[in-house]
């Protein structure tokens, strides 16, 4: 019995270690050589895997960095600039440095405030909800409310709101990766500069049909009356087909805009309530100056 | 044994409600806005401007292109606005809405209804009056007829089959148009015979039709070449590939057209069409609507002039049930829901289907457990389930060599599904992506 058990020992502890020595010398041969930056660098990203710089996951993205000599046109979106510092410093190049940016939702045509005139009961995704027809509702440009957004973004940082209908995106976890934006069949969802304590202005529509249109569609359209078009001391504001678009990189924020709005479709976000006596000086002010305008 | 396709099909509930009410005129509408894209391929150009009288039959868009059509005014009146308009598809498109006032139409239009058999016009003269006369498929697909006339070098062409089959339940325009309008059909068929240079001719019908067998039958004694051909009753054999196999056995190949097999395939109602455009001179501004439902008091087959809303046709037919969960521009199988009852009536407009909340709400949808239905009722040979995997992981590359574009949109597979998936839904889309893969490849 316990020859038995000694030759099995034996026999197989040689074959281990047979297999082993031929395992070392053929690892040996074959060794691929990579540069150990790749790991470095790779190990600096932040290893969300989310394709937001056009790489397949950070590791792509670290080979492609590590071949180019000049890596100017890279952009980590979600490491942002002190990633990109780290990386340079490993690679002994020059990144870029951006403002960082944020996602944001143009579309405020909740259940309340764009009524539903039929039911869509298809296929529960907005990319096929929208190569069938116009929508539930009267705007054909606007949110369709079945969150391909929600379902790819890997940061938990958009979710759907059930009252409104309409997606809303977490600051503090949006990175920027840019992955809602492409999922979004009618392109209401942008990038935009990220302003100081996430102060936003912003024209919270999409919709290029007429005023009438418009208004008739959803009660928070913008309607293209062009009233903040005239009103912005930055010209950060265009007027086209019919949709003002506010430019994030001229504007200053000072609201002026979203007190002219007569839709309420410019949105202010996270700015402190404003003082009653102030207001209203600006709002007599503003009249003053429309009054001249129309005389 | 009757002849039908080899692989795949489906048979649903034919629900032929309107099949034995002869075709009525629909009454004019106030006003009717024509949308200046009814066809595949490139939209019309707009000739008309705010504040124009137009007549009946007068030429109001111009085609742009080789695949394109012309499009004519269904009325007379004024032309009010060029404005975007919800159709069919379910988006905003430019129409040309025109008021109505009276109904004076173009004096070149022979308006008698008197049989006119004889035809001088040699195959080019023929092909260009069906192109001027703005005449698409009928069948729904409105493709250009005179595209399909048009043969390049080098194909030869033996024969003309003629698509009665009308494959989709309750539709029964087709039928209705075989049953009154035969010898106006057949004197059709024979003009497209002369533009093709073919002389035969098969007519296909499906077996739930015989008083349109027996009376086609019986008519083309008096027309040479032409045949009859019964088929079993078995969806989509309506398609131009199936019906193509059916009736003379040949295989249309993958990414091919009928003519690479020496085939052209054209529906009864563009028969009647053509005779109209060429013997009559009068331009496709009409067409035959089945409106029809469970529902429906009254399912009827009316003659409608483009570009009517659909809100007349469903009063025609009794009204608007208090139940209606869906209204479909189209049968059951292809069709489309709409989305307002404003949408007017296209040249691809073969029905008007009115469903319950209860029939039309989908199943809701469970795990695919490749159970293969899908597969087994495919009349092109492909593998659904497979083909919605991978527009899911968006594999554009797998996806072409799946063989997506070779779908003809049936609906076969979804209608199977056990597990209620939108497996068409998902192919549209893949198709739609990858034909632009091949478009961008082709620049």
């Amino acid at each position: 019995m316990s020859t038995t058990l000694l030759f099995t020992i034996i026999s197989l502890s040689a074959l281990g270690a047979i297999s082993a020595i031929i395992l070392y010398f053929v690892a040996q041969k074959f060794k691929v050589y990579e540069d150990p930056r790749i790991d470095l660098v790779t190990e600096a990203l932040p290893v969300a895997n989310c394709g937001g710089c056009g790489y397949p996951g950070c590791r792509g993205m670290a080979e492609a960095m590590v071949k180019a000599d000049d890596i100017s046109t890279f952009y980590c979106p979600v490491g942002g600039n002190e990633v990109m510092a780290t990386v340079a410093k490993i690679l002994g190049k020059e990144a870029i440095v951006k403002d960082p940016l944020v996602a944001v939702v143009r579309c405020s045509g909740s259940f309340s405030k764009r009524p539903r005139l039929n039911e869509y009961d298809g296929a529960a995704t907005c990319i096929i909800s929208s190569s069938l027809y116009s929508g539930e509702t009267g705007c054909q440009y606007g949110c369709l409310g079945l969150g391909d957004c929600v379902a790819v973004c890997k940061f938990d940082a958009i979710y759907m709101d059930f009252e409104t209908g309409l997606p809303v995106v977490i600051d503090k976890n949006c990175t920027a990766c840019g992955a809602c934006v492409k999922a979004c069949p009618n392109k209401i969802i942008e990038l935009r500069k990220k302003h100081k304590k996430d102060l936003k202005i912003y024209v919270s529509c999409v919709n290029k049909d007429k005023g009438g249109i418009a208004r008739k569609a959803c009660e928070v359209a913008c309607i293209g009356c062009g009233k903040c078009v005239k009103i912005c001391p930055y010209e950060a504001i265009t007027l086209e087909n019919n949709l003002a678009y506010i430019d994030p990189n001229k504007c200053k924020l000072c609201r002026k805009c979203v007190e002219v709005c007569p839709t309420s479709a410019i949105l202010e976000i996270n700015f402190p309530p404003r003082k009653e006596k102030e207001s209203n000086a600006e709002n007599i002010e503003t009249s003053k100056t429309s009054e001249k305008e129309n005389e | 044994m009757l002849k039908t396709f080899a692989k795949g099909g489906v048979h649903p509930a034919e629900c032929k409600y309107s099949e034995d009410n002869a075709i009525e005129n629909l009454p004019l509408p106030k006003t009717v806005s024509i949308p200046i894209s009814q066809h595949i391929g490139a939209p019309a150009k707009a000739i008309v401007a705010k504040g124009d009288k137009v007549k009946v039959g007068d030429k109001i868009a111009e085609s742009s292109g080789f695949v394109s059509a012309n499009i004519h005014s269904s009325v007379s009146g004024t032309v009010v606005k060029i404005d975007d308009i919800l159709d069919s598809t379910g988006y905003k498109r430019p129409c040309i809405v025109i008021d109505v006032e009276g109904d004076e139409w173009n004096e070149t239009i022979d308006r008698s209804t008197e049989l006119k058999k004889e035809f001088k016009l040699t195959d080019k003269e023929i092909i260009a009056k069906i192109n001027q006369s703005g005449i698409v498929g009928l069948g729904g697909a409105t493709f250009p007829s005179h595209v399909k006339l048009s043969i390049p070098d080098g194909k030869k062409i033996n024969v003309l089959i003629i698509n009665g089959v009308e494959c989709e339940p309750y539709l029964t325009s087709d039928h209705r148009l075989m049953v009154e309008k035969a010898e106006e059909m057949l004197v059709g068929i024979q003009i497209l015979m002369k533009a093709l240079s073919v002389n035969r001719a098969l007519i296909g019908i499906e077996n739930n039709k015989p008083d349109a067998i027996a009376h086609l039958t019986n008519l083309v004694k008096n027309y040479p070449g032409i045949e009859v051909h019964a088929l079993k009753v078995q969806y989509p054999q309506g398609g131009e590939k199936q019906l193509i196999k059916a009736l003379i056995h040949r295989e249309v190949p993958s990414g091919g057209l009928p003519l690479d097999v020496g085939a052209v395939v054209h529906n009864v109602g563009t028969a009647f069409a053509v005779y109209e455009a060429v013997q009559k001179n009068k331009p496709l501004f009409e067409r035959v609507v089945t409106v029809t439902g469970q529902l429906v008091s009254k399912p009827s087959n009316l003659l409608v002039r483009i570009g009517t809303p659909i809100t007349n046709l469903i009063e025609a037919a009794g009204g608007l049930p208090e139940d209606t969960g869906k209204i479909i521009n189209g049968g059951p199988m292809m069709g489309k829901a709409i989305n307002s009852l404003e949408v007017p009536v296209t040249k691809g407009t073969s029905g008007i289907l009115i469903m319950s909340d209860g029939e039309s709400r989908r199943k809701k949808e469970a795990t695919c457990i490749r159970c293969a239905k899908c597969v087994s009722v495919c009349p092109q040979g492909l593998e659904p389930y497979l083909l919605i995997k991978q527009v899911q992981l968006e594999k554009n590359d797998n996806l072409e060599q799946s063989g997506v574009m070779d779908c003809i949109e049936c609906g076969s597979c979804s209608f199977t599904c056990p597990a209620g998936l939108p497996l068409l839904d998902y192919i549209r889309l893949g198709k739609s992506r990858v034909s632009k893969i091949i478009r961008s490849r082709k620049q």
